[in-house]
């Protein structure tokens, strides 16, 4: 006689896809259970209100020259978009919302095993989460950015201030991404080592806090803003200065500021290949 | 399906942690069907099935499954594989229907399909009613339940159990068992179960492997395994045990000590005559000087050819 499961159970005639794909499956779904969360969606939305103030200012500054004269709409403005702290905090809240858990909510559910058995890569899977913390991260700080550009042009009714200047878009695209994917490498790091959220959102926060109670000590201690580059904002200003072809807010070189800022992915990838396996890693 | 070659090939390999080997220059071939890997705790089954998996690389050897080499196509074999891990093992936030789907998707199936199979795999390891459940409310059985499901749900050719009814009570249990046994002999999908619960390899395998310090203690069909422990007695006395057991062993006679204060004797060699072994043991016994107070054939089970195989007393 047989079992009554025997009547559910039967070999699977479909096509199954190439692999290579799942990161996209990962992402697809991580972004999904995240846009269930109402304090995400109030976020995101929050973090477009520089962009609507933007909008207003380049209105009056096109219908009302005058204004032009307090609020000029000029590449600094769109590099002030970028740097602002409104945004800047902002971005800082939606990457520990999003990506605190991304890692280490698998972990502590021991789902790494589970994801690892299946037809992809350590890398496809980290891909995948990456994808996540960029996408919100870029929905919040990349779009308004490009966007404004445009509402410039479709406000003025005209390009030419970007034939003007011709490496705004380039500028914007460069300077907002930065912003985005160093903060999102070190933030999937955090959530790679440890299986606590609450504890991956206070490490990054002690970071971030601590880089810049650093540099105002030993920028006190000094007398000079050339140790800028023990502050992950700091760098960001530094980089960002040198893109939009700004005068430099702080005396560390360029080059310095890249390379701390490469060598905090770098060491993010060395700890995502440590920490992201089948089997916990044991000394 | 029409596989030639044996689903699992490994040859020479040797897997270490720091300076322990969990594996040691170790060969083996699983054969098609139900694979029981046995082992006392630490033998290295599930660094084997783990290693198969390419979660860990060996120093030395090769591994194959269905003739491609884990090191350079671990890919393609995990996109045939279904892997039920020892411990829990679950994506956060999900119940189990999204879960088990989320699961065939990223072993890739399309998006409906994974849905539909989510729903027939959780019905099929009796899970149907709590599938829209949060997984993390499930209780220890459940848990079991799911991770087979989501082994399950992309419909693999091999499937690796790790202590699949770890935690279960015997009605899930039995129930668990059942549905192994349905897979790999009525479903044509080959199966591993790493235990180290005798009864349950017994009930759903028909070969075993038993490794022990990791090493391969002895291997083949579970019959022909049983069959190789000869003649065995069930035998309880009152007496000098160790001078009993020491006049035994020199007759060429094996013992092995249950929990249950009965000893199993195993007589080698071609039997004499009808009740020939049996007077054997009573004269060995009355010239030890100990009282037999009973003694009876038995089979040889799977525990016998365990035992053996790890040099238990």
């Amino acid at each position: 006689m047989s079992p009554v499961h025997d009547q559910s159970y039967a070999r699977y005639q479909g096509t199954r896809r190439p692999t290579g794909h799942a990161w996209a499956v990962i992402f697809k779904t991580g972004t999904r259970q995240l846009l269930g969360r109402r304090v995400l969606v109030a976020l995101l939305l929050l973090a477009w209100t520089p962009f609507l103030v933007r909008c207003v200012q380049i209105y009056f500054a096109i219908t009302t020259p005058q204004v032009t004269r307090i609020l000029p709409v000029d590449v600094a403005m769109f590099q002030r978009f970028i740097d602002n702290g409104f945004q800047g905090v902002l971005s800082f809240l939606i990457t520990i919302y999003v990506g605190a858990g991304l890692i280490a909510n698998d972990r502590r559910a021991r789902a790494l095993q589970v994801y690892l058995s299946k037809p992809l890569g350590r890398m496809e899977y980290i891909a995948g989460k990456l994808a996540i913390l960029l996408y919100f991260l870029g929905f919040a700080v990349i779009l308004p950015a490009l966007l404004l550009i445009v509402m410039q042009v479709i406000l003025s009714g005209s390009l030419s201030f970007v034939r003007a200047h011709p490496s705004i878009v380039p500028a914007v695209v460069l300077a907002s991404a930065i912003r985005v994917i160093v903060p999102a490498f070190a933030m999937l790091a955090l959530s790679a080592l440890s299986t606590s959220t609450r504890y991956v959102a206070v490490m990054y926060a002690g970071i971030l806090f601590f880089s810049e109670a650093m540099y105002g000590v030993l920028s006190f201690v000094t007398g000079s803003t050339g140790v800028a580059w023990v502050s992950l904002g700091a760098n960001f200003d530094v980089v960002s200065d040198a893109i939009f072809g700004q005068p430099p807010r702080y005396e560390t070189p360029v080059i310095v500021s890249v390379l701390v800022l490469a060598a905090i992915v770098v060491v993010a990838l060395s700890v995502l290949d440590r920490q992201v396996r089948g089997v916990e890693v044991v000394s | 399906m029409a596989d030639l070659q044996p689903p699992v090939l490994l040859e020479h390999v040797t897997v270490q942690y720091g300076k322990s080997a969990a594996l040691r220059d170790v060969s083996a071939v699983f054969p098609a069907g139900a694979v029981g890997l046995l082992g006392p705790n630490g033998a290295g089954k599930s660094t084997m099935l783990k290693s198969l998996l390419g979660f860990i690389a060996p120093e030395a050897g090769h591994l194959r499954v269905f003739g491609l080499d884990v090191a350079t196509e671990p890919l393609s074999i995990r996109a045939r594989l279904g892997y039920m891990p020892e411990t829990d093992g679950h994506v956060p936030g999900m119940n189990a229907v999204t879960f088990v789907a989320y699961c065939g998707e990223l072993a890739g199936l399309p998006r409906a399909d994974a849905m539909q199979r989510a729903h027939e795999v959780l019905y099929y390891v009796g899970l149907g009613e709590a599938r829209y459940r949060n997984v993390e409310t499930y209780s220890t059985g459940m848990k079991q339940r799911i991770k087979l499901a989501q082994a399950l749900v992309h419909d693999p050719d091999l499937l690796f159990l790790d202590e699949p009814t770890n935690g279960m009570d015997p009605n899930g249990r039995d129930e668990m068992l059942d549905l192994i046994r349905d897979l790999s002999h009525n479903k044509g999908i080959n199966v591993i179960v790493s235990s180290h619960l005798l009864p349950d390899v017994e009930y759903t395998c028909d070969h075993v492997i038993v490794l022990d310090k990791g090493r391969v203690a002895a291997s083949g069909p579970i019959e022909a395994l049983k069959g190789a422990a000869s003649r065995v007695y069930e035998l309880r006395i009152k007496g000098d045990l160790p001078a009993f057991i020491t006049r035994l062993q020199h007759e060429g006679m094996v013992c092995r000590e249950t929990d249950e204060d009965v000893m199993r004797v195993f007589v080698a060699g071609e039997p004499r005559d009808s009740g020939g072994d049996q007077q054997r043991i009573c004269t060995l016994a009355r010239e030890a000087g100990v009282q037999v107070r009973h003694l009876r054939p038995s089979v040889p089970t799977l525990e016998d050819v365990f035992a053996r195989a790890i040099g238990e007393p």
